[in-house]
């Protein structure tokens, strides 16, 4: 009985509602500032992000680590504010805050009750130009920085071995650097080159504000003007980034470290990202990992974890936010009594039996009922839908493509994602990473 | 000029409150539930919390209720895994299921368009869960690994020596996990048995929130619980409290050290809670301003972060903090932290702190209320913690109320500069286990 009753479910693919969608409306101000605005007026509360199109692939040679260093800094004295007192005043307020550093990017963002958006935007505004960095405050966070670095990579062998891992995959572009840089380059930082980066790359014209809540675009506009409006561009153009030579052998990267519990494999692909007005290989990159590996019934999980039971875990990963090319992984971590090389095996005939027999239909749409569900869930979480939009916005990409990508998602199907497939697993050269034990132990 | 705007401003008023309309429902047969019902967007948001947790696990099963949870959805009525997973992807539902010490915590999202079948897969999971062999095996094999990743996980060792020597046989004194020959011996009629013990109605506790009418719910309730039993388990009372003060290290490999401090804390519903609650946020309440982040963090830079949280363990309540420095700096940091910790004991705190951490929290308050999941758990957690409906319109009042006399008497009861014990795990310099 229950099972009618679901079969009848799964024939009901079709929205039965129109989709609920979040008002998003965009403007630029003459410094070059571009805003994008995403109303939701259910709680009187904001969330204010300002992010740089610039992190840690814009960094100097040999100097990795700048950009999120400056993150922390950006917290610290300004010409009218003493250090910490950013911080202070948000909490004062109720809010809270924080910043996030990326390849591509530097956020900052508060959350607060809308009534205290203009606050936010003069204190951002004046430690966009209005930075000390003075040595005291250089020294003592850079030793923060390093506990960081500790605390987050050093203390963790799946982090490090990721760090190994992606320097091995990109052999020129600087996606191989860790955003938190090299603990070596970190400790040599000093306050000129994190002054220069920030005199370069913090201004108007290099910004995008995102604000997200009980606001409307008129609200957002008239504060902009007033706290970012009088800031002078920098006028300074995107650099230009190394570029990936042609990758024609295939690389294996064996890490060993005493803490690792559950050994694993993971094979990684440079491919392409999403791209301003070009986005069809993307999504079914994204509709590819989705079938591969998104839930217990996706291709992977289905035949490792369910039919032979030779996996704990399977999955695949593509994010398509990036300024350059992405990659698209496939991960097998086995059970106990299975080797590193038979699970790599194991990857290899999945993939290999998959190419052979392409999407289950019934699966395909069902994952594309999920994502008409998530323009659903997804107004739910403004804040969420903030950071899409800012990562998407320093990622090179438009309002328009963030709003497009819905039904460009929609228009895939099954040929095209095998389509993606083949480009990935026939065409395309990949690194092999191996996490394990010592084996003297 | 920028200062003085600033100053002025924020002394205006505190934030506009959220308008949080918590109606109570009774469903038809019986079971209450806190809706904050909003139809603008057509999905609902459920958070059901079982009492009693894994504390209600027989002797010598320990583990068992953390395997039971785990396998609600991996198999139910006449669907098997697979099955089950299919048809809640085509339905575009979402589950989850989480076992902690004092509760099982099961959450929902539930399109309005296909609510009801999404409600017939969900009663499936509570009510008929099969636990079929295949599936136990499978889930089982998850938990040994989770096991053995705790195990190097320097966070969660140094949470098992705390916990073991604090709370004697009590179930609070091991990992809910069980250990790899605890779980081991777990048989299906063990898993029968959690069921039967943790997942009643007299043990639930519904927040709901999103597009669904108080009718509705009730009837969505009646269906999806009204077949589980009435009573379970009894919990177990409560908990011995044997930690004394001192240094437990633990060897590990690592460059940095995990360290863990604490000692007893204060029951939610302790007359000094709301004194206690502010003590614990302006000495480490997880912001960039405590005492603890000025002094460690921000003055010294001996590590990334450092906070306090007051753990409210329904049998044996924690004061805690955590923090990670690098081997060479984690005895400096620990001194520090011991300063603080009989500073503010026997000092209390500055007038300063105290109208800060006010006007932290009691803006901070209305910001929480937003997003259907969210509100559905608060929801749940007032429940929980035996809070009034009309809790939120007291509660900044009863922050308000704190006084710095209040604080210097809790500081005085609760923090206790001789009883603080720091579990260290990693390869400090200059520490040793205290005898």
């Amino acid at each position: 009985m229950m099972r009618l009753a679901l079969a009848a479910a799964l024939s009901l693919t079709a929205f039965t509602s129109s989709p609920h969608a979040a008002e998003v409306s965009e403007f630029t101000l003459e410094n070059g500032l571009h805003a994008v605005v995403i109303e939701d007026h259910r709680a009187p509360v904001v969330v204010h992000m300002l992010w740089y199109r610039a992190g840690a692939a814009d960094e100097p040679p040999g100097a990795s680590g700048i950009a999120h260093f400056l993150e922390h800094l950006l917290f610290k004295a300004t010409e009218t504010m003493e250090s910490g007192e950013f911080s202070r005043v948000v909490e004062e307020n109720g809010g809270s805050d924080n910043a996030f550093t990326s390849w591509d990017y530097t956020g900052y963002f508060q959350r607060v009750a809308s009534d205290r958006l203009g606050l936010m935007m003069q204190m951002e505004a004046d430690r966009m130009r209005n930075l000390l960095l003075t040595d005291d405050d250089i020294e003592t966070e850079r030793s923060v920085v390093l506990e960081e670095r500790g605390e987050r990579t050093e203390s963790n062998a799946g982090a490090l071995f990721s760090e190994q891992l992606r320097a091995s995959l990109y052999l020129a572009h600087p996606y191989r650097i860790p955003i938190i840089g090299w603990r070596h380059e970190v400790e040599a930082l000093g306050r000129q080159e994190v002054f220069d980066f920030y005199q370069r790359f913090y201004s108007p014209d290099n910004a995008i504000l995102v604000v997200a809540g009980d606001v409307t675009p008129d609200e957002v506009r008239a504060l902009a003007e007033e706290h970012y409006g009088p800031l002078a561009p920098s006028m300074n153009p995107r650099l230009e980034r190394p570029s990936e030579p042609p990758q024609i052998a295939n690389r294996e990267v064996h890490y060993a470290d005493p803490r690792v519990s559950d050994p694993y494999v993971v094979r990684s692909y440079l491919v392409p990202e999403r791209d301003p007005g070009d986005q069809r290989m993307a999504a079914a990159l994204t509709l590819l990992s989705n079938v591969l590996g998104s839930g217990t019934t996706a291709v992977l999980p289905q035949a490792l974890q369910i039919d032979t039971q030779r996996s704990l875990y399977a999955s695949a990963s593509y994010n398509g936010l990036n300024l350059d090319d992405s990659v698209f992984s496939i991960y097998n971590v086995p059970t106990g009594d299975v080797t590193l090389e038979e699970a790599a095996a194991d990857l290899d005939q999945v993939i290999a039996d998959f190419l052979e027999t392409g999407v289950d239909p019934e699966q395909f749409e069902r994952l594309q009922f999920q994502w008409e569900a998530s323009r659903i869930y997804e107004t739910d979480d403004v804040g969420a839908l903030a950071r899409r939009y800012g990562a998407a916005l320093t990622s090179g990409l438009t309002v328009q493509d963030v709003q497009d990508w819905p039904d460009i998602i929609a228009s895939i199907t099954p040929e095209d994602v095998m389509e993606a497939a083949r480009l990935v697993f026939e065409e395309t050269t990949h690194v092999t990473g191996y996490l394990n034990q010592p084996t003297d132990q | 000029m920028f200062r003085i705007f600033i100053a002025a401003l924020t002394l205006l008023a505190s934030p506009a409150l959220a308008q949080v309309d918590i109606r109570e429902v009774t469903s038809p047969g019986g079971i209450t539930a806190w809706l904050v019902e909003d139809h603008s967007i057509p999905f609902v948001a459920l958070d059901i919390r079982f009492a009693g947790g894994t504390n209600l696990e027989e002797p010598d099963t320990r583990g068992a209720i953390h395997l039971m949870t785990g396998l609600l959805e991996e198999g139910a009525g006449d669907l098997d895994s697979r099955e089950f997973a299919a048809a809640a992807e085509s339905l575009a539902t979402y589950f989850s299921f989480d076992a902690y010490r004092d509760s099982v915590v099961i959450t929902a999202q539930m399109l309005t368009q296909n609510r009801d079948e999404a409600a017939d897969l969900m009663r499936l999971a509570l009510v008929e869960p099969t636990f079929e062999d295949t599936a136990i095996e499978r889930v089982r094999n998850q938990v040994f690994s989770i096991i053995a990743s705790d195990a190097n996980d320097p966070d969660e060792i140094a949470g098992d020596v705390l916990y073991a020597q604090t709370f004697g046989d009590h179930p609070y004194a091991t990992a809910l996990e069980g250990t790899e020959e605890s779980v081991a011996a777990l048989t299906r009629d063990d898993l029968v048995t959690a069921h039967r013990n943790v997942l009643t109605r007299g043990n639930v506790i519904v927040g709901a929130s999103g597009d669904i009418t108080p009718e509705d719910l009730g009837r969505l309730l009646d269906h999806i619980l009204g077949d589980l039993p009435e009573t379970g388990a009894t919990p177990p009372g409560d908990a011995p409290y044997n930690l004394t003060g001192g240094i437990t290290v633990v060897d590990y490999p690592s460059p940095q050290s995990t360290a863990l401090f604490g000692h007893r804390g204060i029951e939610r519903d302790d007359p000094e809670f709301f004194p206690a609650f502010l003590l614990n946020q302006i000495l480490g309440g997880g912001n960039f301003r405590s005492r603890l982040m000025t002094e460690i963090r921000e003055e010294r830079g001996l590590t990334y972060g450092i906070s306090t949280f007051l753990i409210l363990f329904d049998h044996g309540p924690m004061m805690l903090g955590q923090f990670s420095s690098s081997n060479e700096l984690v005895a400096e940091a620990i001194d520090v932290l011991r300063q603080e910790w009989a500073d503010v004991a026997e000092n209390g705190v500055s007038a300063v702190e105290l109208e800060a951490a006010q006007r932290f929290l009691t803006g901070a308050y209305p910001l929480r209320f937003t997003g259907n999941e969210n509100i559905a758990g608060i929801l749940a957690g007032m429940q929980i913690d035996n809070m009034p409906i009309d809790y939120i319109n007291t509660r900044n009042d009863n922050v308000m109320a704190v006084t710095l006399e209040d604080i210097r008497q809790v500081a005085r009861r609760l923090l206790d500069p001789e009883g603080l014990h720091v579990v260290v795990v990693g390869q400090p310099e200059g520490l040793e286990t205290t005898p």
